[in-house]
């Protein structure tokens, strides 16, 4: 029995490390026209790192048919957008200062973040 | 599947740029096909190139591209509706396929008991029922394993890695007793293919009836993008030409007959009719349209031809504008459904963790077989669990509710506006406009001894006809209805909240209130009593000053909207405290009050000052709606907790407004609080009941009844009531598409 609670508690404590506690590589900060493929219940790539204070258009590719799929929100720059299914959508991203912001579906199926630097 | 994606194309002058643009964008990679329409300049590319690879190729070639995101609202919608159409038919077969091993194993366990793995013809039997197990998971519930393997690589989680954990864990668990059952303990070889199949079934059955219910939801804005026309009659070199509406440009004329739509929003060249803007505005009785007045896209021509210029095209109409004002109310947050979103994030590690402790437990306290009741038991929490029902709570409430409004000519800017709407406690109502036509008429001239109306009036109106308040203007409608031209007067100038003042000739005029004359020493003792008689009758009386003598003292009045007081009274039904704000002076204020039923009032307020007191009351502690036009409170109306703005059909999405009210009533108010109170009761229903199923079915899907009552959850029971809980929340939200504000 020992050894399967120890399991367990491995386990949860693989859990809150996975999902909560790991900590991306940096990533590079995109240069040029960035696009987001929407599929297989996620976003790719689902971080993204942009330079602050500057305008950027982001092109949102749909090809995931689920409704969860359908709706773009980007709660703290009041983003919400429908994206057509197979289809590109643009959204224009203001002069951002640094900080992160969650994007994600209606019901947070799908989830990313845009860091501004 | 490949994607269609369209660019618009600039400096493609001829038509052999046609063939050099496809040339490049054919040999690009990951392009299957590109077709150039020379016409509109758009090119159309199907694959799945990036679009900065398909921009820079034809940046190469010479030109320039955007992308081009305009696809017509009928034309989106259509393409939804296919999507979600093909998607629904998906998942129902996804469903049938499970359901067909699921329901057939089901009954054998209820009819035939266990499903042990004792004998070797078992092990083969199950080995085989095992394998057309897997074949359901590939088949319908591919969908969930593919999600939650991509979502388990970013770190982050979702419905999907439940599921895909929930009946992998039982498939798993059930190949171990049927490959190796010497390592589970004899009571425990029971086998759990049936739950997998009935759980992927009915998660696809949920889903596929959830977007059916999710359509509805959006019936409003249907309805919206119904009304635009699809074709114009265009006048064309003296012809009748039909065109699409798309290709109609600004300062085309139109012919509309009776009983058609109005394709554009434009202005009344020629002809005389009555149109029914009810599909926008609420406003029942259709409206008189002549030479000179506007139309507005959407609405019907009923009773006679008439000819108009196109003013506003495409996306610039009101119709458009409205559309896209709903849609993005619709898809905004109020501030209520946060906590949701807070408790989303980190709701599936967290059940994930509880499904461990719960088989924990069982394995470490739980009767024989515990293996079985461990791993039943994390199923079913991992099953039973439901954060989509969280996320839906708000947004599909949002959805209705906004879209309900706008059927009544209730333009919401944001789910914030809709959340404090239904909170408001006190509402201000600005006079002109808002409770009175707006449309002031001259009642009574007072001639001062030895003037002359005639006189008096072209004077009067000479220095109003400067001014643009709606008493001004009276005053010159009055003298151009008596064949009285205004003259031109020099040096004019606006005392804010007093009057005017201005040269004619060499006279100086002075046309104000008592206030005003009183500060600029002019006698008008004699008639301030008067002056007073006037304001009791809820009329307004100016004084007219000529080289600063009083000449006259003339009164305007401005009706009350018919349907005024019956508004009022039911927002004081609703225990809305009613104020009304007017630059007024004190008796006129109160006389109007009194008629419009309302107790409580501020007179002589200046337009500045509106503002001001808006944030007296909101120091009070209440919440404070102000109803105003929405050009002249725009201050106010910012100020305020939520700001109506009241408009005449054609002034949609008025910048300052949390809520614009598309027709002149004050109805609009009542109904745009009563859809707002009744929204927020249908987020509330659905945040408690999916709260509340997460809270109470997870627990129980853990065991906690076990000890006590023996009962512990089936992992089937659990997928139903999984796949249900969402399809509660839509339902319940389109509830609300029955909601019927009462004019009462």
């Amino acid at each position: 029995m020992l050894w399967i609670n120890l399991t367990g508690i491995v386990l949860i404590a693989l859990i809150i490390w996975w999902f909560w506690l790991y900590k991306e590589q940096s990533i590079r900060i995109a240069e040029g026209s960035l696009e987001i493929l929407v599929k297989d219940g996620i976003y790719q790539p689902s971080h993204i790192k942009i330079r602050a204070n500057e305008e950027r258009q982001i092109v949102f590719h749909r090809a995931d048919a689920t409704p969860c799929a359908e709706m773009l929100s980007i709660p703290e720059l009041d983003i919400s957008e429908r994206l057509p299914l197979n289809k590109k959508t643009v959204i224009s991203l203001p002069r951002l200062p640094a900080g992160e912001y969650a994007f994600h579906c209606q019901m947070q199926m799908y989830k990313g973040k845009i860091t501004v630097q | 599947m490949l994607t269609e994606t369209r660019f618009i194309i600039e400096g493609a002058s001829c038509a052999s740029c046609v063939n050099k643009i496809e040339a490049a964008l054919n040999n690009l990679p990951r392009v299957d096909r590109a077709e150039m329409n020379f016409a509109q300049r758009v090119v159309t590319v199907i694959g799945d190139a990036s679009v900065s690879n398909i921009i820079e190729a034809v940046e190469k070639a010479g030109y320039k591209a955007k992308l081009d995101d305009s696809d017509s609202e009928q034309e989106a919608l259509d393409e939804k509706e296919k999507a979600d159409w093909q998607y629904y038919k998906k998942l129902m077969r996804e469903m049938a396929v499970a359901l067909s091993l699921g329901v057939p194993l089901m009954i054998y366990s209820l009819l035939v008991g266990e499903m042990t793995v004792t004998t070797n013809t078992e092990r083969l039997v199950w080995l085989t029922v095992g394998l057309l197990t897997l074949g359901v998971m590939f088949f319908a519930g591919k969908h969930f394993y593919v999600g939650a393997w991509n979502s388990f690589k970013n770190h982050s989680a979702n419905m999907d890695t439940l599921i895909a954990l929930g009946t992998g864990t039982a498939w798993l668990y059930s190949m171990v007793v049927v490959f190796a059952p010497d390592i589970v303990p004899l009571m425990a070889r029971h086998v759990y293919f049936e739950a997998t199949a009935m759980i992927i079934g009915l998660i696809n059955l949920g889903l596929a009836l959830e977007i059916k219910a999710r359509g509805k939801t959006s019936e409003a804005i249907k309805r919206l993008i119904g009304l635009q026309a699809k074709t114009a009659r265009a006048i064309r070199d003296g012809k009748d030409v039909d065109i699409p509406i798309e290709q109609v440009l600004l300062d085309d004329l139109i012919r509309v007959r009776p009983g058609e739509k109005i394709s554009v929003d434009g202005m009344v060249v020629e002809g005389h009719s009555t149109v029914d803007e009810s599909m926008l505005t609420g406003e029942p009785m259709p409206v008189e349209k002549t030479q000179g007045e506007e139309v507005v896209a959407g609405t019907i021509n009923k009773s006679g031809s008439i000819i108009f210029k196109a003013t506003r095209v495409g996306k610039d109409t009101a119709l458009a504008q409205i559309i896209n004002m709903v849609k993005r109310a619709q898809n905004s947050k109020p501030p209520i459904g946060r906590l949701a979103d807070v408790i989303s994030a980190y709701f599936v590690p967290v059940v994930m963790i509880i499904a461990v402790i719960s088989a924990l437990v069982w394995l470490n306290f739980g009767p024989s077989p515990a293996v079985a009741y461990a791993i039943v038991s994390a199923t079913t929490v991992l099953i039973i669990a439901c954060p989509c029902a969280l996320g839906l709570a708000t947004p599909m409430s949002v959805m209705v509710g906004v879209g309900k409004a706008a059927e009544a000519g209730v333009l919401i800017r944001n789910g914030e506006a809709l959340q404090t709407a239904s909170k408001i406690t006190t509402m201000i109502l600005d006079k002109t406009g808002t409770i009175t036509e707006g449309a002031p008429k001259v009642t009574d001239v007072l001639l001062a001894p030895g003037q002359n109306e005639k006189q008096v009036l072209m004077l009067a109106s000479s220095i109003e006809a400067g001014s643009e308040h709606p008493l001004a203007m009276a005053i010159v409608e009055s003298a151009k209805a008596k064949n009285i031209e205004p003259k031109k007067v020099t040096q004019f100038s606006s005392i804010a909240g007093q009057g005017v003042e201005a040269k004619f000739e060499e006279d100086t005029l002075l046309f104000g209130n008592e206030k005003l004359m009183k500060q600029r020493d002019i006698d008008i003792s004699d008639y301030i009593e008067k002056a007073q008689g006037l304001a009791s009758e809820a009329k307004t009386p100016m004084y007219f000053a000529v080289n600063s003598s009083l000449v006259a003292v003339i009164a305007v009045a401005d009706p009350i909207k018919t349907d005024s007081i019956d508004a009022i009274k039911r927002l004081q039904n609703n225990g809305i405290r009613v104020v009304m704000l007017t630059g007024d002076n004190r008796s006129t204020a109160k006389a109007v009050a009194e008629k419009a039923g309302i107790t409580e009032f501020v007179a002589e307020v200046m337009p500045e000052d509106k503002a001001n007191k808006v944030a007296e009351y909101q120091s009070m502690g209440e919440i404070v709606g102000m109803t105003g036009d929405g050009i002249n409170d725009a201050p106010a109306l910012a100020h305020a907790d939520v700001g109506f703005a009241i408009g005449t059909g054609t002034d949609v999405a008025i910048e300052s407004a949390d809520i614009t009210l598309m027709r002149g009533s004050l109805h609009g108010l009542a109904d745009a609080i009563a859809v707002s109170k009744a929204t927020l009761t249908n987020i509330k229903q659905n945040l408690f009941g999916a709260f509340i199923y997460n809270v109470a079915g997870i627990p129980f899907a853990a065991g906690v009844l076990y000890p006590f009552f023996g009962l512990l959850l089936s992992p089937v029971i659990a997928g139903a009531a999984m796949a249900f809980s969402s399809l509660t929340v839509v339902t319940n939200a389109n509830r609300l598409r029955l909601f019927k504000a009462k004019e009462h």
